[in-house]
């Protein structure tokens, strides 16, 4: 597939890219003032337009790293051109919950706190229960941006929504405002405090998560601009999720790895959006529960005790 | 206004005026010392407490992802809404040039001075990083409706502390020039400084009649947004119990009840304590219990659209919040806010009896105590019970309770404002005395003479 071997091809040169960084980095710098014009070694290197260019070593010299303001305002702005969209079969679901593991593994959560769950949904009385995984809906119309009194939190030009640990205050605004209750808060010192401490906040990610801030699922926007899957989506070992890109019509099974047309997918799935007449616009899609491959297994619990 | 009197009268009944009136001033006792022991103690042990939840982050309070709004924001609420009760009375039935409740607007101003500095305190105890709270102002969204309501909470105290500084500037001067030997040299110190060099000339009176007036009319919108915008808070979100259109009036409503009766209680207070009999008469309690009557009655006009109209429909998620209300976990204090805090008090104030000082004080103590509940149930509820499902979370996630961290906060909370309130009725006379002398008959020229 098309689609696939792009990928492939992005990530082995990501692979050089970042073993000519982090290899080359020291040695070809302090040697690169040594010798000038000397060597004739070349080295391959993306450049950021996304262009494969060779340039000799000796005129390497060192980039600087993306410091915390420029990696917020690179996340702020989000992947031009793209508009991320997932679709969840909820038909393959069989809570296996991996999806939460991963997750929370990525975000540095605490076992309570949330970006994704999976829930045990039954619609009436009468229906079958079915396991429904419950990720931001990354709506189009975001209650939750709307209220945030300092522009914490925000929606990109890529579609996702996403938080600055770095300026949210922890009035809560946004959790009261999410008809989803999508967003978890750091009550406590997050998991790990002291082993994260001093590194980078890396915006994309969320990470590392901080004490008296909002954190919530961010469509793993750190993993996208490598090109890789969200976490969620290359965890789940049943083929719930599909991920891609809207501008693309494509999206891409995060078990199987194949790609279909996403509007022939949730046309013909019959797919719906959580709460439609909220106005909210999610990004989110599921296709019904019906011929499960797993049965739905043991006791539901009380939706609202 | 009554008669002029000849000026040897004037003055005899101006002396005693001042007296009367400096007696808050002057009285330190040992139920003084006693009263700012508690206040000072228990605002103490609050802060020791909020320094914990500084410490150990607001996982130490009972509020979770869930219920991610708790106690404090009930607080909140209930300090905007009694101090509205300012606006009411010192501005709006001023301007309606109603008489009998001029005495009383300093009263009204304390309130809402203490209230609204209160409410200010409590939100930035909410928040989960109080040391970005200037990110409130450099990265200010005005699409928030918490920005409109830190604009309008900053405002109303700004003009609330004007409302009540200007007119008391020249009560300042009187003391300054006819206060007894026994106010303490420090406080005449004081009276000095801030009666800035008023010496009673109708171009001084024209200018705080002029300052007032105009205070009064701007106080209007400004208190009425900032209960309206409280409100907002809650009604901007989708959430069930909360998504609703009347909320706005809703709350200002409520508000009233709030505050009048916390002003009814400290009336009572300075009338006992600083017998003032003869200031705050039955005459006084009459007209603040068919007030409250009044404003009762328009809240529960509010109360029975807010909740018999989706009672009717029972929607889903709106019909899970009113079960869990009527007759769920929240119903006992339900049934109590509105009993205690509406129907039997306005039953019985419409009886004379209970517009006494003291039936009316203990009525009002009840409908003060309901207020803070429905606040309460304002704010709680309706987070347990959010469109999907509570599950894979501790069970303490599904329900909240307040712990003894809250518990100490709010205790501060309610320390501060008495402490606020007693601070200015210790230092200032707790009614106008020169808009009093006046009505009683007594003319700006006597007022302004120095006192030998």
């Amino acid at each position: 597939m098309e689609n696939k071997s792009r990928r492939s091809f992005v990530k082995k040169l990501g692979v050089s890219v970042g073993a000519a960084g982090l290899v080359g980095g020291s040695s070809l710098l302090s040697s690169c003032n040594q010798v000038e014009t000397t060597s004739g070694d070349t080295i391959k290197l993306l450049t950021s337009s996304g262009e494969l260019v060779e340039v000799s070593k000796a005129q390497l010299k060192p980039a600087d790293m993306p410091n915390l303001t420029e990696q917020q305002k690179r996340g702020r702005k989000g992947l031009p051109g793209r508009k991320f969209v997932m679709v969840i079969d909820l038909s393959k679901c069989r809570n296996a919950r991996e999806c939460m593991k991963g997750c929370q593994k990525h975000h540095q959560l605490r076992p309570e706190q949330h970006h994704i769950n999976v829930l045990q949904m039954q619609d009436a009385e009468d229906t079958a229960p079915y396991y429904m995984p419950k990720p931001c809906q990354h709506c189009d119309n975001p209650p939750c941006t709307k209220v945030c009194p300092v522009n914490a939190t925000f929606k990109r030009e890529d579609g996702i929504v996403l938080i600055d640990n770095e300026r949210c205050i922890g009035c809560r605004f946004c959790i009261a405002a999410c008809p989803y209750s999508a967003r978890v808060f750091n009550w406590f010192e997050p998991r790990d405090a002291e082993k994260y401490e001093g590194v980078t906040y890396n915006i994309e990610a969320n990470v590392p998560q901080k004490k008296g801030t909002i954190s919530k699922c961010l469509f793993s926007a750190d993993r996208l601009r490598d090109n890789k899957l969200p976490t969620c989506v290359s965890s789940c070992p049943n083929g719930v999720y599909w991920f891609g890109d809207q501008n693309e019509d494509a999206v891409t099974n995060g078990t199987t790895h194949e790609t279909v047309s996403f509007s022939k997918l949730v046309r013909d799935n019959a797919a719906y959006t959580l709460m439609p007449e909220l106005g909210t616009k999610p990004r989110v899609y599921y296709l019904p529960p019906k011929d499960r491959a797993f049965p739905f297994q043991g006791e539901i619990e009380d939706h609202h005790s | 206004m009554e008669k002029t009197k000849s000026p040897e009268e004037s003055r005899k009944l101006l002396d005693k005026i001042t007296f009367d009136l400096t007696r808050s001033i002057v009285k330190r006792d040992e139920l003084t010392h006693f009263w700012y022991f508690i206040l000072i103690m228990f605002a103490g042990v609050g802060l020791w407490g909020w320094g914990i939840q500084i410490r150990d982050g607001l996982g130490v309070t009972g509020m979770r992802d869930y219920v991610s709004w708790g106690m404090y924001i009930a607080n909140f609420v209930f300090f905007v809404a009694i101090s509205l009760i300012g606006f009411l009375i010192s501005s709006s039935l001023h301007l309606l040039k109603i008489k009998w409740s001029h005495p009383i607007s300093r009263v009204a101003e304390q309130v809402a001075i203490a209230g609204v500095a209160l409410a200010g305190i409590i939100i930035v105890n909410d928040m989960g990083r109080p040391d970005r709270f200037l990110n409130v102002f450099l990265h200010g969204r005005f699409a928030s409706p918490i920005i409109w309501d830190v604009t309008v909470v900053t405002t109303y105290l700004t003009i609330s502390v004007l409302l009540y500084y200007i007119p008391l500037i020249p009560d300042l001067a009187l003391i300054r020039d006819r206060g007894g030997d026994d106010i303490p040299k420090w406080k005449m110190q004081v009276y000095k400084i801030l009666a800035l060099g008023w010496n009673g000339n109708a171009e001084q009176y024209k200018l705080v009649y002029h300052a007032m007036r105009v205070l009064m009319i701007l106080i209007i919108p400004v208190g009425l947004s900032i209960h309206t915008v409280t409100s907002w808070l809650f009604a901007a979100t989708l959430r069930s119990g909360w998504d609703t259109t009347i909320f706005g009036p809703y709350f200002v409503a409520g508000a009233f009840v709030a505050g009048a009766a916390a002003v009814v209680i400290l009336m009572y207070a300075y009338r006992v304590r600083y017998k003032l009999g003869e200031y705050f008469e039955n005459l006084h309690f009459d007209y603040m219990g068919k007030l409250l009557v009044f404003v009762c009655l328009v809240y529960l006009y509010f109360n029975i659209n807010e909740f018999w109209v989706p009672a009717y429909k029972m929607k889903t998620a709106e019909g899970i919040h009113l079960r869990n209300l009527f007759v769920g976990s929240f119903a006992p204090m339900f049934w109590w806010t509105q009993m205690t805090g509406l129907i039997i008090p306005i039953f019985l104030m419409l009886f004379k009896f209970f517009r006494k000082p003291l039936p009316l004080a203990i009525i009002s103590v009840f409908i003060l105590i309901a207020s803070w509940l429905k606040r309460y149930i304002i704010v709680i509820p309706t987070l347990e019970h959010p469109f999907l499902p509570v599950q894979n979370v501790p069970e303490h996630f599904k329900h909240y309770s307040p712990t003894s961290i809250e518990i100490m906060i709010t205790i501060f909370s309610f320390a501060a404002a008495l402490l606020i309130i007693t601070v200015l009725a210790k230092m200032f006379p707790v009614i106008t005395i020169w808009e009093y002398a006046e009505e009683k008959g007594v003319n700006k020229e006597i007022l302004s003479e120095p006192k030998k």
